[in-house]
Formats: C-alpha cells, structure tokens, sequence
C-alpha cells in the first residue's frame, strides 16, 4: 500500500471554504436552497459545508438532510450480496427548492445517478447540482459533471480515493491509495 | 451483510445475527413507506410468484404490496382457480411456473413441510408465507419487528401467546424468534390446544389466563383454527370464550398495562373483543403496517444474494 497526501490541514479548510463561498454566490442567503449529503461518506462533507455556511451567514437557515441510495444502486444483483443500507433523514420537502447534492468523491457517476432517482421520491426539485470534494478526471461511467469541485485528481481504477474527516476520523485529510503489487 | 440462508422456510434456519439483519433492513424500508412516494426500484429485474394454496388476506396482500413497492414483478396464483384442482402435483405445477422464468415463490401451503421440499426441487428461492401447522417466519419476524418497536428491544420482555397453539404456526415461529431474541415466552390455553412437548422449546405453561396476563409485558391472542381442527378439542366456543377470551374488564384488572397483539383474522368477541382490539393497548394495526416492511426486507435481503 502506498499512500499519497493530496490535501490536509489548512489547506483542506480553506478548499471547504472556497466551496462555501462559490456557493454564495449562486444561492444568496439559501432561503431556497437544500443542501443533501449522499451516505455514507457525502453527510460529513454536506454537514461541514452547512456548518461553514452558517457562520458565514448567521441569519439564514440552511437546510441540510442526509440522502441513502442503496435501494436505487444499479448494482444490486451484481455483487455477492445485498448492501446494508442506512439512514436517509430528510426533514423537508424539495419540491421547488434548488438542490446542492454533495459527495466527497465523484468518479464512475453512478452514484450520483442513483442519488437523482432517490431524490425524487422527495419531490421535484427546481434545480439540481453537484458538489464533489474530489473529482477523478476521465473515469466517467455516464455524463455527470459536477458543479462545484474541490480538487481534481487523476488516478487509475486500481487506486483508491480516501477522505477522512476531522470530526469522525481525527483528521482532515485526503489520501490517495495505490495497491502495490506484491512481486 | 447476508443472510445465512437462501430461502425462507423457517425462523429455524435464521441465527440472531440475521433477524437483526433483517430488522434493519426493515426500519430502513419502514421510512420508505412512510415517504409520499413509497417504491424503490431495487428488484426491478426480479420476477415473484405469489402461490397460495390456502386462503389468505393479509398475508397475500401484504407480500404482494411488499414485491410491488420493492418494483418486482409479480404473478399471482390461487390454488383454487389452477389446475392443482386437476390432479397436477405441486413439482409440477411450480416447475411450470418457473419454466416462465421466475426467480423467487412465496408460497402458502397446508401440509406442513411444504416449503422445505419445493426449496429441495426447484431451482427458484422460497419464501415460506405458511405451511399447514408448522411456520410462519414473516409473522413472526413482524410480530417481534412490532414488539422491538414499542419496547424499544426484545430481550428480556415477557410475551404470553394465548389460545391455539396446538394448530397454530404463528405460535411456532413466534416461539422460535421470540427465544432467539432473548425473550420469555409463556403459552396459555385449554390443556388440550397446548402441545404436549411445548416445554422442551424453553417455555411456560400456564392454564389460567389472569395469571398469565399478570405476568406479561405483551399478550399475542391467537384465533381458534376451526378450520384445523377435526374433533372437538373444548365443549364450546362460548367457554372457550369466558376462559381465554380478552375483554376490556379483563385489561382493566391487571396490575399493570400490557400490550395486544393478533395475528388476524380476529374473530371479535371470541379471543378477543371489540374494545380490547381497538384499544390504544392494541398494536393490531402496527403490525399490519410493519408486515410490508418485514417482508420488503426479506425479499430485498434473498434476492439481493442471487447473482
């Protein structure tokens, strides 16, 4: 295993705090806007992001809820056996609202693509997009692009992108794992 | 996470560790149902058979909701309109079936063991939804679903199942789920509705029912099986009644409040009477709700396993 550091500490915070801001500047005070975070690994993003934004923006009220998309997945059947899923808490309807999904890592899209058919069983949003803390360029499996990114990698399929954050794991880091093959 | 079995015969062949599986599946499955939209397309290439050789309301209803709701596609057969009724056997007529490309049946029997000799013949996985007087492992599992969900746990409640246990698979499978989760069960009826050997499956026995009530945290009333039962096992339903019928003095007088719980059909003013089934004690309807969700688990957690 090799470990590569991609972001960490300051660094990592001030990427949050870009989002933040870029965020701002397309959705004002967020009076019509929600934010969701895609389990397991989005929710920390999507709670760190409204926790920014709200000591950014003290006066407004930003909506943030938790989206599961295991029953949606299009790979159910095709793995050795069924994911457990976990919890979706969303205390609101998006019917209307500008949607902010988020994830930490963005890469085949399916997740994403599964994330739009769970959401809809909230509503019809009025707009949807995407915030991705790390991108891995050129490894689409479907056309989703995010909206707002934080780092852009580019990794090969074998390698694993790592995010641990400080609340949950310690620490706010972002790792890139390759496999080395054992000669 | 799987479950240690690929069909679902019986709550015999489920360890502790997948009926907490599966009760987490369901609350996940639980809130779905509770959302304005409340399907999921996870088993949008999985085609079901419903096969019911014996009558059933709710239990057909509530597996059906669960395979739609779970976007499987589902066929429906009831024995009585089927050329069972021509001599066909049952190999056969599921064989026939599965020839149409099916890959799992829920199947309703009244001989005992039923389920367990299709799962050793055919190729589909089986879902046990009752055989004759041996089980019935999605009641059970929503029976208990329901307690954990008013209790908070199973472990360590007191659960009485009253009446006829004699002829009943819930009381089968209740017991097997309920000890498997860590709880007491007692049994109460007529010497005659109880197994001889009901004590070597770890439970009580108890012949006055005041007694039992008082002991318990949770009161199961099951319905007499008529149906089942071909000589008389109490001179009549009317002392059956005043013996082990649950009314409202009855709950009243107890030292303490239990909660009630039927498997359906209720037959009112025998094991229980309209007061008592529709009072707030009463989780009557809760378990019907919470059946949907226990049986979209089930579904979700064995055809999840099938690639």
């Amino acid at each position: 295993m090799q470990n590569l550091t991609l972001l960490d500490g300051q660094k990592f915070q001030i990427t949050i705090q870009r989002l933040c801001r870029q965020l701002i500047e397309n959705h004002n005070d967020f009076s019509g806007t929600v934010l969701i975070g895609i389990q397991p690994r989005g929710i920390y993003l999507a709670k760190r992001v409204a926790d920014e934004l709200r000591k950014i923006l003290p006066e407004s009220n930003i909506q943030q809820g938790d989206l599961d998309i295991t029953f949606y997945r299009d790979d159910f059947r095709r793995q050795g056996s069924p994911l457990v899923p976990n919890q979706t808490k969303i205390d609101f309807i998006i019917e209307g609202k500008k949607v902010v999904m988020m994830d930490d890592v963005l890469w085949t899209g399916r997740t994403i693509r599964a994330a739009m058919d769970a959401m809809q069983a909230f509503g019809r949003p009025e707009k949807v997009e995407l915030l991705a803390l790390v991108d891995r360029r050129y490894s689409r499996h479907i056309p989703v692009a995010a909206d707002y990114v934080g780092i852009e990698v580019d990794s090969i399929a074998s390698q694993k992108v790592v995010v641990s954050w400080k609340e949950t794991d310690g620490e706010d880091r972002i790792v890139l794992v390759s496999e080395v093959k054992e000669e | 996470m799987a479950l240690s079995t690929r069909h679902l015969l019986g709550i015999k062949d489920l360890n502790k560790a997948d009926i907490e599986l599966i009760f987490e599946t369901a609350d996940n499955f639980k809130t779905v149902l509770n959302r304005p939209i409340k399907k999921v397309p996870s088993l949008r290439d999985v085609t079901i058979a419903n096969i019911f050789f014996e009558n059933s309301t709710r239990t057909r209803l509530s597996f059906e909701l669960a395979e739609k709701r779970l976007s499987a596609d589902v066929v429906n057969f009831a024995a009585s309109s089927s050329s069972v009724s021509k001599g066909e056997t049952l190999i056969d007529t599921v064989n026939n079936i599965l020839a149409m490309k099916v890959d799992m049946v829920v199947m309703r029997h009244p001989y005992a063991g039923a389920g367990i000799f299709l799962s050793k013949h055919v190729k589909a996985q089986i879902v046990n939804a009752g055989d004759g007087a041996h089980e019935h492992p999605t009641q059970a599992l929503l029976d208990a679903f329901s307690i954990r969900e008013r209790y908070g746990d199973v472990a360590g409640k007191k659960v009485v199942i009253v009446g006829d246990i004699l002829h009943s698979r819930v009381a089968l499978s209740n017991i097997l789920c309920l000890k498997q989760l860590g709880a007491e069960v007692m049994v109460c009826g007529p010497t005659t509705l109880i197994p001889k050997y009901i004590g070597s499956l770890g439970v009580k026995v108890e012949h006055n029912l005041i007694k039992a009530l008082n002991w318990c945290d949770v009161a199961n009333m099951l319905r007499i099986q008529l149906e089942r039962q071909d000589i008389k096992y109490f001179p009549s339903l009317r002392e059956y009644t005043m013996l082990y019928g649950l009314n409202k003095q009855i709950l009243d007088g107890l030292n303490k409040e239990i909660t009630v719980m039927h498997p359906g059909p209720i037959n009112r003013g025998v094991e229980i009477t309209s007061d008592v089934a529709d009072s707030k004690q009463s989780i009557i309807l809760d378990q019907v709700e919470n059946g949907v969700a226990i049986r979209m688990a089930v579904l979700y957690l064995l055809a999840g396993q099938a690639v």
